[in-house]
């Protein structure tokens, strides 16, 4: 019944053809191929933005996220009308932008009466909304408002210590929701080798109360103690605020199992050629590549430069090889 | 995670210390000293991790000591699917079947018709068919064909063997949802006709029909046809006819009766449109003095419409 179907359809429709589309230059390859799912995943890049109306605290907190987080962030500065977040429908604008961004990390702000300097952190998974948290933004300090020795300033996008302080984050589910999401938003790039000179940034979070955390950013000074581990000392540098627990939707358990999945870990790859020696140490073997007669380079080919002048070249450099021409002034 | 003494969980990856332990006083101090104690907690806690990071092995760098840091232990949802493992092509799924292994090529090779070295594919390349000045006839050559456009069209058509072959590699490893990021496959519709216009799509109840054919003209006349999830039922369902049962019962209710009414109205009704449209033309005498013509039976359905048949026919 099918196969007729398509039959009769391939003859009453037309004929279709398939194109395979592949990138024009090796540009454009490399930024589809940043943008392509890994087996391995190194952190979220964060789009900042904001709804219909804002406050003036609320966009200081927002320039600031954005500036904490200077390298992976994208920061839209228009108002968006469509979206809202916790409605069914009002989420498809900021999938849109995660899809066109290539952000999975979503910091939306927006202030109205009922919800003062109200902010949503969202994840998407495969450009879908995975999660959302609502906090309400309070006491805000900014960060002109700290005075500290300006030397001492962390460096953007030295890779931060993050600090969680409380029961409330063990033991209330909203407050564990929000741990995680604070993690994600704060912890940068995930890399394998760190330099150890150029840690100089903590963030620490405190659950003061069963809905309230106390976020603040500090600068770490390094000071000299009797051990290899040097002593540690916070100064505080960075905007502090209040984030009071709103709503939050926790993701589909479907999705969540789906999400969760993880590649299975490779095995390390043997080190090859090295061997150890009672007598000599450690020891590998050299040896020289054989000697391809059919992959020497062709001579007189300057690749870089065109088709016609390379034969020009050629045809030059055949006639007179020997006799070198003069530079002149216009050259 | 390092559970220590003090009760704190360390997740080196992500230069991360939780303090589940510590309880706030009920009573809220004030905005100062809050922000004091957290700031010495958080001192803590950042000199536990310290602890660890700077106790790790770490190399010497011209910028200072660099460590390899241990994977993230908190498990946290990924941002994009994993990448599915791609399917064998064609080719490979044979060769491996075969055990043939892949040699490695040289990029010069020494091209017997000119007698120099040049790149085996590409501009300038070995065995081009533009440098063959003389082609040999063999016995099972035809008169009339040309060999230099031969071999120009076997060539071409290996190129396009081999396109087709690129084709259904990709078509079916898009189908396991591994296509390499930077391809895109993309449907274009050619239309026979040779207009620039898209072919229009077909609406639900074209597509409706078609299926219906589709049945129809097959030997049972669809009537065995497995259905897709979703299909439904056909319209007609192959009965042109309705007979009446053998044994009815009588009076008002039977299925005859009530066949025979709906031929009568329908008689009439045309019956009464011929006499308006008569009368219409030539209007002498009124209607009224008219001899009845009417039927014997009363009920008339809405025949005061033009409009007489009424009602699908089954």
């Amino acid at each position: 019944m099918i196969f007729s179907i398509l039959l009769l359809l391939l003859f009453s429709l037309q004929f279709t053809m398939i194109k395979i589309r592949t990138p024009k230059s090796q540009r454009a390859k490399r930024a589809i191929e940043k943008r392509a799912p890994k087996l391995v995943e190194t952190g979220r890049k964060t789009l900042i933005l904001q709804g219909t109306k804002t406050s003036s605290t609320l966009n200081e907190v927002l320039t600031e996220i954005y500036h904490l987080k200077k390298e992976n962030a994208v920061r839209y500065t228009r108002k968006n009308e469509n979206i809202r977040p916790f409605e069914s429908g009002g989420e498809t604008s900021l999938e849109f932008f995660s899809l066109k961004t290539d952000c999975s990390l979503v910091v939306f702000g927006s202030h109205s009466k009922k919800r003062p300097n109200n902010l949503v952190i969202g994840r998407t998974y495969d450009h879908h909304i995975y999660d959302l948290v609502e906090v309400g933004v309070e006491n805000f300090k900014s960060l002109e408002s700290f005075t500290y020795d300006k030397k001492q300033a962390p460096h953007a996008g030295s890779k931060p210590f993050i600090a969680f302080i409380g029961e409330g984050f063990e033991n209330v589910e909203e407050l564990k929701h929000l741990k995680e999401m604070l993690l994600e938003l704060l912890r940068g790039e995930v890399v394998e080798n760190l330099n150890l000179a150029g840690v100089d940034r903590a963030y620490v979070c405190t659950a003061v109360s069963s809905n309230r955390v106390f976020f603040t950013h500090c600068a770490l000074r390094l000071k000299k103690s009797g051990s290899i581990v040097p002593k540690m000392e916070l100064v505080e540098v960075g905007p502090s605020m209040d984030l009071v627990f709103r709503r939050h939707r926790l993701p589909n358990d479907g999705l969540r199992k789906i999400a969760m999945k993880t590649a299975k870990d490779q095995a390390k790859k043997k080190e090859k050629n090295v061997s150890k020696d009672a007598v000599e140490g450690k020891v590998g073997k050299i040896y020289i590549p054989e000697q391809k007669v059919g992959a020497t380079a062709l001579p007189n080919k300057a690749k870089g430069v065109k088709r016609e002048r390379r034969e020009a070249k050629m045809k030059n450099s055949g006639n007179d090889s020997a006799s070198k021409k003069p530079k002149t002034s216009s050259e | 995670m390092e559970v220590e003494q003090k009760g704190l969980e360390i997740d080196l990856g992500n230069l991360m210390a939780y303090d589940p332990h510590h309880h706030f006083p009920p009573y809220l101090p004030s905005r100062e000293e809050l922000a004091q104690q957290c700031l010495q907690k958080g001192t803590e806690l950042v000199q536990a991790i310290a602890f660890d990071l700077f106790n790790l092995p770490s190399t010497e760098d011209r910028d200072g000591p660099i460590v390899t840091l241990p994977k993230p232990t908190t498990r946290l949802p990924r941002e994009k699917r994993l990448p599915e493992p791609k399917p064998l092509t064609k080719w490979e799924a044979f060769a491996k079947a075969k055990g043939i292994r892949k040699r490695k090529k040289d990029k010069l090779v020494f091209d017997e018709q000119t007698g120099t070295w040049k790149r085996r594919y590409g501009y300038d390349h070995v065995n081009d068919d533009n440098d063959v000045p003389i082609i040999d006839a063999k016995m099972t050559d035809e008169p009339g064909e040309d060999p230099f456009a031969k071999r120009k069209a076997d060539k071409k058509k290996r190129v396009e063997k081999q396109e087709k072959n690129r084709l259904q590699n990709l078509k079916n490893a898009a189908k396991m949802g591994s296509l390499p990021s930077h391809v895109q496959l993309a449907a274009t519709a050619l239309p026979i006709t040779g207009t620039q216009s898209a072919p229009t799509k077909l609406s639900k109840n074209e597509l409706q029909d078609i299926a219906g054919k589709a049945g129809t003209s097959t030997a049972s006349g669809g009537k065995f046809d497995k259905k897709l999830p979703g299909e439904k039922p056909e319209k007609h369902e192959g009965k042109y006819r309705k007979f009446l049962p053998v044994v009815e019962k009588r009076g008002a209710d039977s299925q005859e009766r009530k066949q025979t009414e709906r031929a009568v109205t329908i008689i009439n009704a045309k019956k009464e449109k011929k006499q308006s449209k008569r009368s219409e033309r030539s209007s002498s005498t009124p209607s009224k003095l008219k001899p009845n013509k009417k039927s014997h039976k009363s009920f008339k359905k809405g025949s005061s419409k033009k409009s007489s048949k009424q009602g699908k026919s089954k």
